[in-house]
C-alpha cells in the first residue's frame, strides 16, 4: 500500500508532502506526484516520527481486566506510538523467556504497534536474585531494558550486579528509584500538602537517594544506568552531575509529572495516586526544564490501567497508577511547546528518538527522511479537547486529565506504512 | 454552613461560634430531669465506624437520641465491611436506607471526604486516620470557653504526636479560626517537615512554653511509635515531653489540663495531674455529648429551633 501524505508539517517546519511506498518513506518534497497513492490531506498538521514508550503497563498476562496488549496497543497507536516497552510486573512475571516471548508475540498478532517487553531483573521482582537476563535477550523478544518497575532493585549489590551482567548484550538497567524503608506506607509527596491532608509522605530523598547511588555504581563498573520516572528536581540536579562526569546515565519523566502537582490529593481522590508522587510546582518546573535542556532524555508514560474498582475507594487503599498513551503527546505540547521550552523537532527527539536509542530498538526513532522506516505521527496541534475517560482506548478510565482541556489531536498514525489510525480513529 | 462537616477548615469563626452558642444553649437540656428533645423526630443518623471507638460512637449517640433521630449503628466488625465490601458499596446502602447523617469514623485519612461524594445526608467526620476531627476540636474549644470565659487570645499549647495526631489538626484550625494562638511541642520527629506553613507556633522545649498557656493539651502517644524510632524510649520521651506535678506547677494558676482521651497515664500525662481540679478531662466527655448535638441539630434541623418549642412543651 502507498500513500501520500499532503502538505505535512516535518516536525513543524515547511509544508510538504511524503510519499510513502513498502513500509518506507520513498520521497519528501513539494507538489510530489501521487503515482497512485492513496491521497492523506494534512493541512496544517505536524508529521512526526512515531513515538517511541520505554514506560507502559500492558498488564497481559494476569490483569487482562485492566488492560491486554491488544488493547494497550491500540490505545498507544491512538496516542501516535508505533513502539512501546511492556513493563515486567505481569502476573506472571515477565522474568523469563517464556513470558517476555508470549508478550512479544501477542504484540506481534495484534499489530498496532511494537512491542518490546522488559525483562524483570530479579525474579518475581521480588528484589533477591537475579532472573534469567541472558536467556531474555537471546530470546524471540530480544529483551535490551531491564527492569523491577514497581519495585526498587535497593540491595546494592545485586543492582552492581545487573548493571554489570547486562553488558554482556548491551542491556541497560532501568531502575525505579525508591528507598523502600523511607516510603513505608508512603501515600503522597511529602510536604505541606501531605502534612495537612495527614496522607504517609514518600519524601524526594527517598528517589535521591537511589539515584544518587545508582549512579555510583553505573559509573563504577562503566555500565548504562536508566533513570525511570524522575519525579523531584533534586534527582534532576543528581542526574544533571552525572551526565558532566560523562557517565551512562539516561532518564525519563512522565507526562503527569511534568503537568500536575501534590495539591490535588486535596480531594482524596485517588486518581491522583500514583508512583512516584505527584511533587510540587518547584519540581514540576525543574522537570520541564530538565527535558528542555536534555538532563532528562525523554517522555515515557508509565501508563497505568487499573479497573474502576481498584480506584473508587479511600486514599490509602486504591492502587497508583494513570493510564497516559493517549494524552502523552498532548500533555507534552502544554507543557513544553507551547511553553517554548521545546519546539517540534525537540520534543520529537524526546519522545522518539532518545527513548529508541536507549531502548535500542531497531526501525524506530528515525527522523522523516526518504529511506526512513515509515513510522510517523500526524498530529493537529490546532485542535482542542476536554479530556473524557469513557472515550478512552485503553480498557481502562483512570486518567487524572479527566476534565481538563489539552491542546492537539492524533489524526493518523502508520506503523512501517501501514496506518494504524486514520482520521483519529483506530483502524 | 456547609452541608458536612469535614474538616476544621470547613467552619467560618461565624459557623464555629453559631456551633458553640448553640451548644451552650442545649446544655440547659441537660440539666433537666427529661433530656430529650424532638427537633430531630424521624430523622435517620447512622454512626458508621470502621475503627473501635467506643467513646466517640456512644457520644454521637447519645447526642442523636436526645435530639429523639433514629440511630442505627453501623460497625465493621461482624457487617459486610468486614467482608470486603467497599465503601462506596456501603455508601450506596446507607443512601438506600435514607440516612439522613452519617457519621464517620475510619481509619483511612479522607475516607469521609470520599463517602460525601456517594451520599445525600451530611457526612459528619468523627475521625479520619492521621487527617482531623473536627468535633473533637470543637468540644475541646467549648470546654475551654466554659472555663475561660472566651478561647481568642487564649495560649493554647498542643503537646505530643502531632504528625499522626488528627485532634492536633483540627485544634489548630478551629482554635486559629477562634482567634487563639497554638504552640505545638513535639520531639522533631513527631512534627510532619512542613509544620512550618502551619499556623501556629512550633517548639522543641516544653518547659519553655509552659509557663506562658493558659491551656495544655497532651496527646495520647502510641507505644508502637518507639519501634519506627520516633523516640528511643517510652521513658524518654515522658521525661522530656510528659506532663507530670513539677511541669503543672509551672503552667499560670489559672490555665487548664486537657486530653482528649484515652490517657496513657504514666507517660504523656501523670495520674496527679489526670486527677487534679485543673484537668478538664471528664468535663470534655460530658461536654462532647452537647456539641455533637449542636452539630446535628445544624447540620440536620434545617429551620427548626433547637429547643423551646411549642411542640416540645407538649412532649
Amino acid at each position: 500500500m502507498t500513500y501520500l501524505i499532503k502538505g505535512a508539517r516535518v516536525l513543524g517546519g515547511e509544508p510538504k508532502d511524503i510519499r510513502i511506498d513498502g513500509g518506507v518513506i520513498d520521497e519528501i518534497g513539494v507538489n510530489l506526484d501521487a503515482k497512485g497513492a492513496e491521497t492523506i490531506e494534512a493541512d496544517g498538521l505536524i508529521a512526526l516520527p512515531g513515538l517511541v514508550d520505554l514506560h507502559t503497563h500492558l498488564r497481559e498476562p494476569g490483569r487482562e481486566d485492566a488492560e491486554t496488549v491488544e488493547s494497550g496497543t491500540r490505545a498507544a497507536a491512538a496516542g501516535g506510538f508505533t513502539a512501546v516497552h511492556a513493563m515486567a510486573n505481569t502476573e506472571p512475571v515477565a522474568d523469563t523467556a517464556g513470558v517476555v516471548e508470549q508478550v512479544w508475540r501477542l504484540g506481534r498478532e495484534a499489530g498496532y504497534c511494537d512491542v518490546h517487553p522488559v525483562g524483570a531483573v530479579t525474579r518475581g521482582i521480588e528484589g533477591r536474585k537475579l532472573a534469567e537476563l541472558g536467556a531474555m535477550a537471546d530470546s524471540a523478544a530480544h529483551v535490551r531494558v531491564f527492569s523491577d518497575d514497581g519495585h526498587c532493585v535497593d540491595d546494592a549489590v545485586l543492582m552492581r550486579r545487573a548493571l554489570e551482567y547486562v553488558k554482556a548484550f548491551d542491556g541497560v538497567v532501568a531502575q525505579h528509584a525508591q528507598e523502600p524503608r523511607l516510603t513505608e506506607h508512603a501515600q503522597m509527596n511529602e510536604g505541606e500538602v501531605s502534612g495537612r491532608l495527614g496522607l504517609a509522605g514518600w519524601p524526594a530523598v527517598a528517589e535521591e537517594a537511589i539515584i544518587s547511588r545508582d549512579c555510583l555504581l553505573a559509573a563504577h563498573v562503566g555500565s548504562r544506568l536508566h533513570v525511570c520516572h524522575v519525579s523531584t528536581a533534586g534527582s534532576v540536579e543528581l542526574i544533571r552531575w552525572a551526565k558532566s562526569k560523562g557517565w551512562q546515565v539516561t532518564a525519563e519523566v512522565t507526562p503527569h509529572h511534568l503537568f500536575l502537582t501534590d495539591e490535588l490529593a486535596e480531594t482524596y481522590d485517588p486518581i491522583f495516586k500514583v508512583n512516584p508522587p505527584l511533587r510540587t510546582k518547584a519540581d514540576v518546573e525543574a522537570l520541564r526544564e530538565a527535558l528542555a535542556d536534555g538532563t532528562i532524555d525523554c517522555v515515557a508514560t508509565d501508563h497505568a490501567p487499573h479497573p474502576v474498582e481498584a480506584k473508587e475507594t479511600e486514599w490509602a487503599p486504591a492502587a497508583m497508577g494513570m493510564i497516559g498513551l493517549e494524552t502523552a503527546l498532548s500533555v507534552a505540547q502544554a507543557a513544553m511547546v507551547d511553553t517554548g521550552l521545546l519546539d517540534w523537532a525537540g520534543l520529537a527527539d524526546r519522545m522518539s528518538v532518545r527513548p529508541a536509542r536507549i531502548g535500542h530498538v531497531g526501525g524506530q526513532g528515525h527522523l522523516p527522511a526518504p529511506g526512513a522506516p515509515a513510522n510517523l505521527t500526524l498530529y493537529d496541534p490546532a485542535a482542542r479537547a476536554v479530556v473524557d475517560p469513557a472515550a478512552s482506548v485503553s480498557k481502562s478510565r483512570n486518567t487524572p486529565f479527566a476534565g481538563i482541556e489539552l491542546p492537539g489531536r492524533v489524526q493518523a498514525t502508520f506503523l512501517r506504512g501501514r496506518p494504524t489510525v486514520l482520521e483519529g480513529k483506530v483502524v | 454552613m456547609k452541608h458536612h462537616l469535614i474538616s476544621a477548615a470547613d467552619l467560618t469563626r461565624d459557623d464555629a461560634l453559631l456551633i458553640l452558642d448553640t451548644a451552650e444553649e442545649l446544655a440547659s437540656v441537660a440539666d433537666r430531669p427529661i433530656k430529650k428533645l424532638p427537633t430531630l423526630r424521624g430523622r435517620t443518623v447512622v454512626n458508621l465506624f470502621f475503627e473501635d471507638s467506643t467513646r466517640t460512637r456512644i457520644s454521637f449517640e447519645a447526642a442523636a437520641k436526645r435530639l429523639s433521630a433514629d440511630v442505627i449503628n453501623f460497625s465493621a466488625k461482624g457487617s459486610s465491611v468486614s467482608k470486603g465490601e467497599s465503601l462506596k458499596d456501603t455508601a450506596l446502602t446507607l443512601e438506600a436506607m435514607g440516612a439522613d447523617g452519617v457519621v464517620i469514623r475510619h481509619g483511612a485519612s479522607g475516607a469521609p471526604r470520599r463517602l460525601a461524594n456517594w451520599v445525600h445526608g451530611s457526612v459528619v467526620n468523627a475521625g479520619d486516620g492521621t487527617h482531623e476531627h473536627p468535633t473533637q476540636a470543637l468540644l475541646d474549644a467549648y470546654t475551654m470557653r466554659r472555663r475561660l470565659g472566651d478561647v481568642e487570645g487564649r495560649r493554647v499549647t498542643i503537646v505530643g504526636d502531632i504528625l499522626h495526631s488528627r485532634v492536633a489538626r483540627s485544634n489548630v484550625l478551629l482554635l486559629t479560626t477562634l482567634g487563639a494562638e497554638v504552640t505545638l511541642v513535639a520531639p522533631p520527629t513527631l512534627f510532619p517537615v512542613a509544620v512550618g506553613t502551619w499556623p501556629c507556633e512550633v517548639s522543641y522545649d516544653f518547659d519553655a512554653v509552659l509557663p506562658k498557656s493558659d491551656v495544655v493539651m497532651m496527646l495520647r502517644v502510641q507505644q508502637e511509635r518507639m519501634n519506627a524510632a520516633y523516640f528511643p524510649t517510652v521513658r524518654e520521651y515522658s521525661r522530656r515531653y510528659g506532663l507530670d506535678a513539677p511541669r503543672m506547677g509551672m503552667m499560670p494558676q489559672h490555665a487548664l489540663v486537657m486530653h482528649p482521651g484515652p490517657m496513657n497515664r504514666g507517660v504523656e500525662i501523670a495520674a496527679e495531674v489526670a486527677d487534679s481540679p485543673r484537668s478538664t478531662i471528664v468535663e470534655q466527655v460530658a461536654n462532647g455529648v452537647t456539641v455533637r448535638m449542636a452539630v446535628l441539630y445544624l447540620l440536620l434541623g434545617g429551620s427548626e429551633p433547637a429547643i423551646g418549642t411549642t411542640r416540645m412543651d407538649g412532649e
